[in-house]
């Protein structure tokens, strides 16, 4: 519960989710910020001008048929709390921004956590991509896990087997 | 002896804000930090920092450090002594900064003092067994010096610096057992802070209390408990946690003793931490020729920190004729207050609020 522990619940999260046939067209940028921190460079990232922001204090919201799933946004979160979701025939794609130094390689197999760390399933890593943050001074690593379609709202972490 | 218009003392993102903006306008500033590095807390921080994107959120912390310590040595206007504590000021504008092996004398027009804060303890047993230390040490050791203190950590506190430090511990390759915090609901930290070190596994355990610590002869194992509404341990909840160290993040408190030397007028506001000099919106005190910014007149964070610097050095200069700043004082005064309309600075103005009404008390 975020008042409780800062973790968003599913409910929270279907409020900013995108339409089953936009997750199906490839990568998009859903967020888990909930909090009116004054934070604003997802808005700047973004490089289509998908993401936008009443005031600097509002959470973001993303127009998801603009969002092309380029990632800027999810190596420019400062809270780490932007995803690439993606949904195929019979499995889903997420793309989680890692700052830990035991950065796994394509191809790896590692499982996949929810927002607690709790085992929740066997994940392949299919891409692994470093991009620069917004000020390009440092950059952020980006891992997208293969899962099992019905993973998609709850898989957000992995550790190493 | 060193003569200045302006003296600084602290190099953290509040001082070398205030040395910026008081060398940028003409005035010849002397920065004092008594590390042998400017950069203050800011060089501890491994993640991205938020706020406007135009003003250098999306940056590391010690990245943000380097470009304004930088960009403070570049400056011909401020002389940066290193190494230096001011441990003496005298109310003709004297002041005696000491190092380990030698003492100078500083004389000034204006002081702006942007001491930071200390770091609360608290009482459980044996809490002075090696082992016990405070977060913002061991961020030092372990960011700064390249040493991990320990291998397996319980953190003591919820806010922004102990869910910060677990992350950072995971990052340096340490375990990290438990965040435990003595409220119901998480103490203070950004919800997205906190959800990143819980998905990585690190549970938070709330309503709970550190007993103590035990072992021989330094911390092998520490006891919690869950607490009742009285904030008091329930017997039967104990809870034994492997661990060889115990990091607390349980408050910061506002480094205000140069103001009492001073004769400026302390008031003691629990929102800002404790102590604090009473302060006007540039951060004039008592003294018309000293100011305060960033934690030592308020606990806050690093941006407000940096634009409470600005707005320091920008009417230190003012003062001392160098060029009308006002105008550039009242932009910072705007941004602040923009970036303290999240319901995350609501404490914070309620202190101000309170420290303002004190002056005639």
């Amino acid at each position: 519960m975020l008042d409780v522990d800062g973790v968003p619940t599913l409910e929270d999260i279907g409020k900013n989710m995108p339409r089953r046939e936009r997750l199906e067209q490839g990568f998009v940028a859903v967020h888990e910020c909930f909090q009116d921190i004054p934070c604003n460079p997802c808005v700047e990232a973004c490089p289509v001008g998908a993401v936008s922001m009443k005031t600097l204090t509002s959470t973001p919201v993303i127009d998801f048929d603009k969002c092309t799933g380029c990632g800027n946004c999810v190596a420019s979160c400062p809270g780490l709390a932007i995803f690439l979701l993606s949904l195929k025939a019979n499995h889903a794609q997420i793309t989680i921004p890692y700052e830990m130094p035991d950065v796994p390689q394509k191809g790896d197999k590692v499982q996949g956590l929810d927002r607690y760390g709790q085992f929740v399933c066997d994940a392949d890593v299919i891409r692994v991509v470093r991009l620069p943050s917004l000020d390009k001074s440092s950059k952020t690593t980006l891992i997208t896990l293969e899962i099992p379609a019905s993973e998609l709202m709850t898989v957000r972490s992995f550790r190493r087997r | 002896m060193i003569e200045t218009d302006v003296l600084v003392i602290g190099g953290g993102p509040a001082g070398m804000n205030a040395a910026l903006a008081s060398a940028q306008s003409g005035a010849h500033v002397l920065l004092v930090d008594k590390f042998q590095h400017l950069g203050g807390q800011l060089v501890k921080q491994t993640h991205k920092f938020f706020g406007w994107a135009e003003k250098g959120a999306g940056t590391r912390g010690f990245n943000l450090a380097k470009r304004l310590s930088e960009d403070v040595m570049n400056n011909d206007n401020v002389q940066i002594l290193l190494g230096y504590e001011v441990v003496g000021a005298y109310r003709d504008g004297t002041y005696l900064a000491a190092s380990w092996s030698d003492h100078i004398t500083i004389k000034a027009k204006k002081l702006i003092v942007c001491t930071g804060a200390a770091e609360r303890m608290i009482l459980f047993e044996n809490n002075d067994m090696p082992g016990v230390m405070g977060a913002g040490a061991v961020q030092t050791l372990m960011n700064e010096y390249g040493v991990l203190p320990a291998e397996r950590f319980l953190i003591v506190g919820s806010g922004n610096v102990g869910v910060i430090l677990a992350y950072q511990l995971l990052q340096a390759g340490a375990t990290v057992d438990a965040i435990v915090d003595v409220l119901p609901k998480l103490g203070g930290a950004y919800w997205v802070h906190a959800a990143k070190v819980q998905r990585l596994g690190v549970p938070l355990l709330l309503g709970r209390t550190v007993l103590g610590v035990y072992g021989n002869s330094r911390v092998e194992s520490a006891i919690t408990a869950k607490v009742d509404e009285k904030m008091q341990p329930i017997p039967g909840t104990e809870k034994r946690h492997d661990v060889d160290a115990v990091a607390l993040a349980v408050g910061l408190m506002p480094l205000t003793d140069i103001f009492q030397m001073m004769g400026v007028k302390t008031v003691y506001v629990p929102e800002l931490g404790g102590f604090v000099p009473w302060h006007d919106e540039c951060g004039r005190t008592t003294n018309k020729d000293i100011f305060v910014a960033g934690d030592a007149g308020g606990i806050e964070e690093a941006t407000t920190a940096s634009i409470g610097g600005t707005i320091a050095g920008l009417a230190a200069a003012n003062d001392l004729g160098y060029q009308d700043n006002m105008q550039a004082v009242k932009d910072n005064l705007e941004a602040l207050s923009i970036f303290r309309t999240s319901s995350l600075s609501k404490k914070v103005l309620e202190g101000i609020e309170r420290m303002r009404g004190e002056l005639n008390a």
